[in-house]
């Protein structure tokens, strides 16, 4: 295979530190109109979605700052899903406004910035892990040489030549997760990547996403297990489509004087629940 | 702006779905043996009855690609959007049509190797006598087999489950093996039957097979059935490309 590192607008994006110098530049050029580059990562605005009939997000309006590992937590049906593939432009969406990087979510532009992972694996059981992350590849203009060391990444290094659909569960999510990684986009927005992974590779992917967001990328995680929320530098705590808390672990801790997420998380629901309990009386 | 269509994702598609079908081998088995087992068959039903063969033998060459290839492509279409690798094309910078032209490029390809199979055995061994030119009925037999994918692709879509895509086949496909002039001719069908079989493109496979058939050269007939196979493929996989909607519910 040749390597096509002529088109590689998906890296281009990512030299961080010359872009924030740009960023500063640009600012001090014109305080006035303020760079779209600026934005923050994700700006949502009283976003609405209804599936079936049934309203899913009511009305929620956030931001996701770049650079930053931000989780997205909550029980099952809470409307995580549904907000990702929002996110990413796959979602009908009623009425509200989702901007990612500065445009409008789903914009073509933002299909090469932005890395998806579904919460089942999504690459093809049928082609080995090097044929999935081939095929891929040349649709995200990804040079080829990015291939190994997403592999690497996900420490499927040994596995190249496996057919995907012989592998474990964890290690098949692991290669859905390097697809995304392709391209090194500017943000990824990862639907539960850690579910079924042992201690060992779940501490060493959360390294990773750290590493990631040192180097300038944004990360949007979400996950049903609380005791990831410590490693998240923002949290973002969705129940029934309602956004019931947006902090960093320290504060949500400090605020409600919790020992742990869990609890916080408990604590912030039954405090909610007592307002709403008052209003009517 | 983006090209709504980029050769180089086309042909990534291509690429895949060859590549998975080279390791399906049983598939890939079936797509070359059933048309030729079906072909042998009806051969040695009309045991020695050459003119009975002869009659029956263009058309089933048609219609045998045409609804094999119907059946694999909304199943595997179907696959694709269950397994939730769908939605993930849908967040690259992939065209839609990239996606159903990569199928369509590499069910063609299958298609040419099955047709070619299925004409030198039954040109070749069972003895179907053909005037015009052999090529012209491998042609002809590979448009049908790629308008068998076509409309696999388009109708594949509106499938939520397997169950639904395997009922598209009785659906779509069975009405057009009855009004193609393979049991009645298509002339002798009723007012209202002839105008709606004038209508599906599966007729047009059997016309053209019977005048390749019949005639010793390239006719402007042919040139016409030929044309409207070709183009109602072109149109399912616009349809197709246009019913894929990048969000859904």
């Amino acid at each position: 295979m040749t390597n096509n590192s002529g088109v590689t607008p998906r890296s281009a994006h990512v030299v961080p530190r010359h872009r924030a110098d740009h960023r500063a530049d640009s600012e001090q050029q014109s305080p006035v109109a303020r760079p779209l580059d600026a934005e923050a990562a994700v700006v949502v605005e009283r976003l609405h979605v209804a599936r079936g009939g049934r309203t899913v997000l009511p009305e929620l309006s956030f931001t996701v700052p770049r650079g930053q590992v931000t989780g997205l937590l909550g029980p099952s049906g809470g409307g995580k899903t549904t907000l990702m593939r929002a996110l990413v432009g796959v979602q009908r969406v009623t009425s509200g406004q989702v901007r990612v990087l500065g445009l409008p979510a789903g914009t073509p532009a933002l299909r090469s910035r932005v890395g998806y992972v579904t919460q089942s694996p999504s690459v093809y059981g049928d082609l080995t892990v090097a044929e999935n992350l081939r095929f891929f590849a040349r649709l995200l203009h990804a040079p080829f040489t990015d291939i190994e060391a997403v592999v690497g990444q996900v420490d499927l290094a040994g596995h190249a030549d496996d057919l995907v659909q012989r592998l474990s569960g964890g290690q098949r999510s692991r290669v859905s997760l390097a697809v995304a990684l392709l391209g090194r986009p500017e943000m990824l927005v990862l639907d539960e990547p850690t579910v079924g992974l042992d201690p060992v590779l779940r501490r060493d992917l959360w390294e990773m996403f750290h590493r990631l967001a040192d180097e300038g990328t944004t990360l949007l995680v979400s996950s049903h297990v609380m005791d990831e929320a410590t490693r998240c530098d923002r949290l973002l705590l969705l129940r029934e489509g309602e956004l019931v808390a947006d902090d960093s672990p320290g504060v949500l801790l400090d605020r409600t004087g919790a020992v742990d997420v869990e609890s916080a998380f408990l604590a912030v629901i039954d405090a909610r629940t007592d307002r709403r309990a008052e209003v009517p009386a | 702006m983006r090209a709504p269509m980029a050769p180089a994702a086309t042909l990534a598609v291509t690429t895949r779905v060859l590549n998975q079908l080279r390791r399906d081998h049983r598939t890939m088995a079936m797509l070359i043996v059933i048309p030729c087992v079906l072909l042998t068959l009806l051969w040695w039903m009309f045991d020695g009855d050459d003119q009975t063969f002869n009659r029956f033998g263009p058309p089933l060459l048609a219609m045998f690609p045409f609804i094999i290839m119907f059946l694999v492509t909304s199943v595997t279409t179907l696959r694709e959007r269950s397994s939730g690798t769908l939605e993930r094309l849908l967040t690259t910078p992939m065209g839609k049509a990239d996606l159903l032209a990569g199928y369509a490029l590499a069910f063609g390809a299958v298609a040419v190797l099955q047709a070619v199979v299925a004409v030198v055995l039954t040109v070749g061994l069972l003895g179907m006598d053909v005037r015009g030119p052999i090529w012209v009925l491998a042609v002809v037999a590979v448009l049908d087999a790629i308008l068998g994918s076509a409309l696999g692709l388009l109708v594949s879509a509106f499938a939520a489950t397997e169950f639904q895509a395997v009922q598209f086949m009785p659906a779509f496909v069975l009405p057009q093996v009855l009004l193609c002039g393979l049991f009645v001719p298509r002339e002798s069908l009723p007012d209202v039957l002839s105008v709606v079989s004038d209508v599906l493109p599966l007729s047009y496979a059997v016309d053209a097979m019977r005048e390749v058939q019949t005639e010793s050269s390239w006719t402007s007939g042919l040139s016409v059935d030929v044309g409207v196979i070709a183009g109602s493929g072109l149109v399912a996989l616009a349809l197709a490309s246009a019913t894929l909607r990048r969000r859904t519910a």
